[in-house]
């Protein structure tokens, strides 16, 4: 049982235990290893790693063919990098034939403080749910980040996997069961719904106390797969609620909020959408003054509850 | 040489074969690549008829060697040769980028048997075969694998990515052959970037490189051998073609990367074919 607050960490650990029983697992990487933690794997199983240097196209494409060789190849790079940089590669090498690639990308969202802008990534989401045959899954901790890795090698096909390059608390109980497509209820409550994913779950939690306090109760539910999202079960938490507010550390543009908006199209129920605005990133000292800047953190969450319930 | 002179006349007989098949594809006023998929013809018919292992009877058959047709948009000429062992009907020829037609416009493995993997947005073939190779040596099997690429695509940035990371990874089991005809959609290659020198550049790289005139059969089979025996890295052929090949009115034209052919063209298209039957008899 994990208990690491470290994604990445947890994801290396994770992929060296399932590489021991499975040698069908390989991995790729594009120089960023001990970055991604990919770098674990190569360290357990040097023959079953594949170094390719600063070329995410060519990773993409050369996992394309390993996975048609029958392997089940993982591809490493920052979240930006990974689904950017070699998009097309995805999309005609990978997702057009459903092949079994697995894409990693770490540092996603704007968790890529000191690096700035060219590194952080909210717009990763946006690219690979738009990909037909993808699956695109969003953890909130590291307990999550295990489930996952042990469940992407289970199911066949591509998927594309977004963690936070820095610690999060634990949050997820880790002796629930999980599966792929599921969403988790984490703060019973019945005013307003909010639906988030990866740091924003622990924010939203938290904004579930500040309003507490204000006699305003907010059901927080984890929505770790995005796509493809479990229309039935959204549906199911709005029961009772007098809006819905969605949380991501991604733009306001093609992430969850989009998806959530979509699939309540056809219902009467205010949504207010929480996530980055529609620019870029920028460095900083630390995560939490982006957090901070970019309205990402609980007070940002209660903001948008607190309205909902103002308009109603 | 581990060829007959028969071998050679009846691969001579295949390409022609071939060639007919791709006519069937493109009846007068159907747009179609004859350009790119007759320059490679003759390759492609010593790869499926001669040096690689296929098993029409098992497409899936993990014993056979691999082709990535990286330049998707000659697909033509990959259906030309499949038909051939009877991956699909003749019937489909004639229904090819039809709405139900099994034979896609650019090369799609969900829905052409024989067909190994998706390709037609250039520069990502060698990687895919790149990855076929290393997955094969991994499991310690002998399939090779090919990878056919055109010259004008050798302006995507990825084509080189994988040039190197194949000789980083010493890919033995990988020949990459560069339809080398001079000729993109739009103009010459030469004018659209400088591809001179190109066997040094390979060869700087680190691949084994072998240079050849591209519809000669006897230099088309040598290379092949070359390639499969050399076992210090990957290969390349970098196979010297004419685009419309042995069809007059299309050789060496730009506009033939993809038209139509008009109803006299396409008679004189197939006289060409019967003239070449009888050279190749006699």
């Amino acid at each position: 049982m994990r208990t690491s607050d470290s994604l990445r960490k947890t994801y290396g650990e994770t992929l060296v235990e399932l590489g021991k029983d499975n040698k069908d697992i390989v991995m790729l990487e594009a120089d960023l290893g001990n970055s991604t933690m990919s770098a674990m794997f190569g360290a357990a199983y040097p023959d079953r790693y594949f170094q390719v240097g600063i070329a995410e196209q060519n990773m993409a494409s050369v996992a394309a063919g390993l996975s048609l060789a029958g392997k089940i190849p993982f591809i490493n790079s920052f979240a930006v990098f990974a689904t950017g940089r070699g998009y097309d590669q995805i999309r005609s090498s990978v997702a057009i034939a459903s092949l079994n690639v697995k894409i990693c990308g770490s540092s996603a969202g704007l968790s890529d403080f000191g690096d700035g802008k060219t590194h952080q990534s909210i717009d990763d989401i946006a690219l690979m749910q738009v990909l037909p045959n993808m699956t695109v899954l969003s953890p909130c901790d590291a307990i999550e980040t295990e489930k996952m890795a042990k469940a992407m090698v289970e199911c066949d096909g591509p998927i594309y996997l977004r963690i936070n390059r820095n610690d999060l608390p634990l949050v997820s109980d880790p002796k629930a069961n999980y599966k792929i497509g599921q969403m988790t209820e984490m703060v019973q409550g019945k005013d307003v719904v909010v639906f988030a994913t990866g740091v924003m779950v622990q924010q939203s939690m938290e904004a579930a106390k500040i309003l507490e306090k204000e006699g305003i109760s907010i059901r927080v539910v984890n929505v770790s797969t995005i796509k493809p999202l479990d229309i039935d079960a959204l549906e199911s938490f709005c029961d009772g609620v007098k809006g819905v507010v969605t949380a991501e550390e991604h733009s306001i543009i093609g992430g969850l909020g989009s998806a959530v908006c979509s699939a309540l199209s056809n219902k009467r129920l205010p949504i207010e959408v929480l996530g980055v605005q529609d620019r870029f990133g920028t460095s900083a000292e630390n995560y939490s003054i982006l957090l901070k800047n970019f309205g990402l953190e609980s007070e940002d969450v209660a903001k948008k509850v607190r309205k909902i319930l103002a308009d109603n | 040489m581990n060829y007959s002179q028969e071998q050679v006349t009846k691969l001579k007989k295949k390409a022609i074969q071939v060639r007919a098949n791709i006519l069937e594809m493109i009846p007068p006023g159907k747009v179609g690549h004859l350009g790119g998929s007759s320059s490679i013809a003759d390759v492609m018919a010593a790869l499926y008829f001669h040096a690689m292992n296929v098993n029409a009877s098992d497409p899936k058959d993990s014993k056979r060697d691999r082709l990535i047709m990286s330049k998707g948009h000659a697909v033509l000429v990959q259906y030309a040769c499949l038909v051939e062992f009877g991956y699909f009907s003749r019937e489909e020829l004639g229904k090819v980028k039809t709405f139900k037609g099994m034979l896609q416009g650019h090369p799609d493995m969900d829905k052409t048997p024989g067909i190994e993997a998706v390709t037609g947005s250039l520069g990502q073939g060698l990687s895919v075969a790149l990855g076929l190779a290393l997955g094969f040596r991994l499991d310690k099997l002998p399939n090779h694998v090919y990878a056919i690429l055109g010259d004008g695509e050798l302006a995507e940035g990825q084509v080189w990515e994988a040039v190197m990371a194949a000789h980083g990874f010493k890919a033995n089991n990988l020949t990459a052959i560069v339809d080398f005809n001079g000729l993109q959609a739009t103009s010459t290659t030469k004018e659209i970037f400088p591809i001179e020198n190109l066997a040094q550049k390979w060869s700087s790289f680190g691949w084994n490189v072998i240079e050849i005139d591209g519809h000669n059969m006897v230099q088309i089979l040598d290379a092949l051998e070359a390639a499969k025996a050399f076992t210090e890295g990957p290969s390349v052929i970098l196979a010297h073609t004419i685009k419309g090949k042995c069809f007059p009115f299309a050789e060496g034209k730009a506009k033939y990367h993809n038209a139509a052919m008009t109803e006299d063209e396409y008679k004189e298209a197939w006289a060409c074919i019967e003239n070449l039957k009888k050279e190749v008899e006699a």
